[in-house]
């Protein structure tokens, strides 16, 4: 099993996929192998639908973890 | 029911879904409306709206149960699209029915504020055939401040 990671938004073009899966493990070094600017202050993340801090996270097998930029419906 | 809130994939015509609302609500002296559709004439070609599954309806109806608390009202509608749409489609649809007509405007304004700025849903534009997405406005959250929420956890 892995962690599967969802970039919603702008998150998408800047990761250039919409979903990747990748090795269970901290969060720190999930992202080394993934492009820059996906983490900023304005970026919340949802893990299995909750919101969560960047900080201390680490993923185990079957988590989802989603990066979600500064939204604008209506 | 008192909140009918949804997420829709397809096309919804708005007209029908007020008149079911007001109709599901005869008890209600006031019932207000807010539609929101893609704006056409300044060069938008398509507009379109991502959410997350496992976060935009539960927000949805989460603000559908917050609105229901804070104004005495018969009834809410939130309903909202996502994916792609062209200008002069319906993008947004919000309705507020209650005794009297104070609290079904305040109810639809807030809805729509939270809406625009506090949903989870993420919107892009094209325009001479390339996607830009779109970042929410300074006004957005000026409007959000409005209500004096309390802070997020």
């Amino acid at each position: 099993m892995s962690v599967r990671l969802v970039f919603l938004g702008r998150l998408a073009d800047v990761a250039g996929v919409s979903a990747k899966e990748v090795a269970p493990g901290p969060l720190t070094d999930l992202l080394r192998g993934l492009p820059a600017g996906l983490l900023s202050p304005r970026v919340k993340l949802a893990l299995n639908g909750m919101l969560v801090q960047a900080e201390g996270l680490v993923l185990d097998s079957g988590d989802e973890l989603a990066f979600l930029p500064p939204v604008s419906g209506g | 029911m008192a909140a009918d809130i949804r997420l829709l994939d397809q096309a919804f015509d708005p007209g029908a879904a007020l008149a079911a609302f007001a109709d599901a609500h005869q008890r209600a002296g006031g019932v207000t409306s807010f539609l929101g559709q893609v704006r056409g004439g300044d060069d938008v070609e398509a507009l379109d709206l991502q959410h997350y599954a496992p976060l935009t309806l539960p927000g949805m109806e989460a603000l559908g149960e917050e609105v229901l608390a804070r104004w005495p009202l018969d009834g809410v509608l939130i309903w909202h699209r996502v994916g792609e749409m062209l200008p002069g489609d319906s993008i947004v649809l919000v309705a507020a029915a209650a005794r009297h007509r104070r609290d079904a405007f305040e109810a639809a304004d807030y809805a729509m504020d939270h809406l625009k700025s506090q949903s989870w849903f993420w919107k892009r534009e094209k325009r001479a055939g390339q996607w830009h997405w779109i970042e929410p406005r300074v006004q957005d959250h000026a409007d959000l401040a409005r209500w004096n929420d309390p802070p997020e956890a």
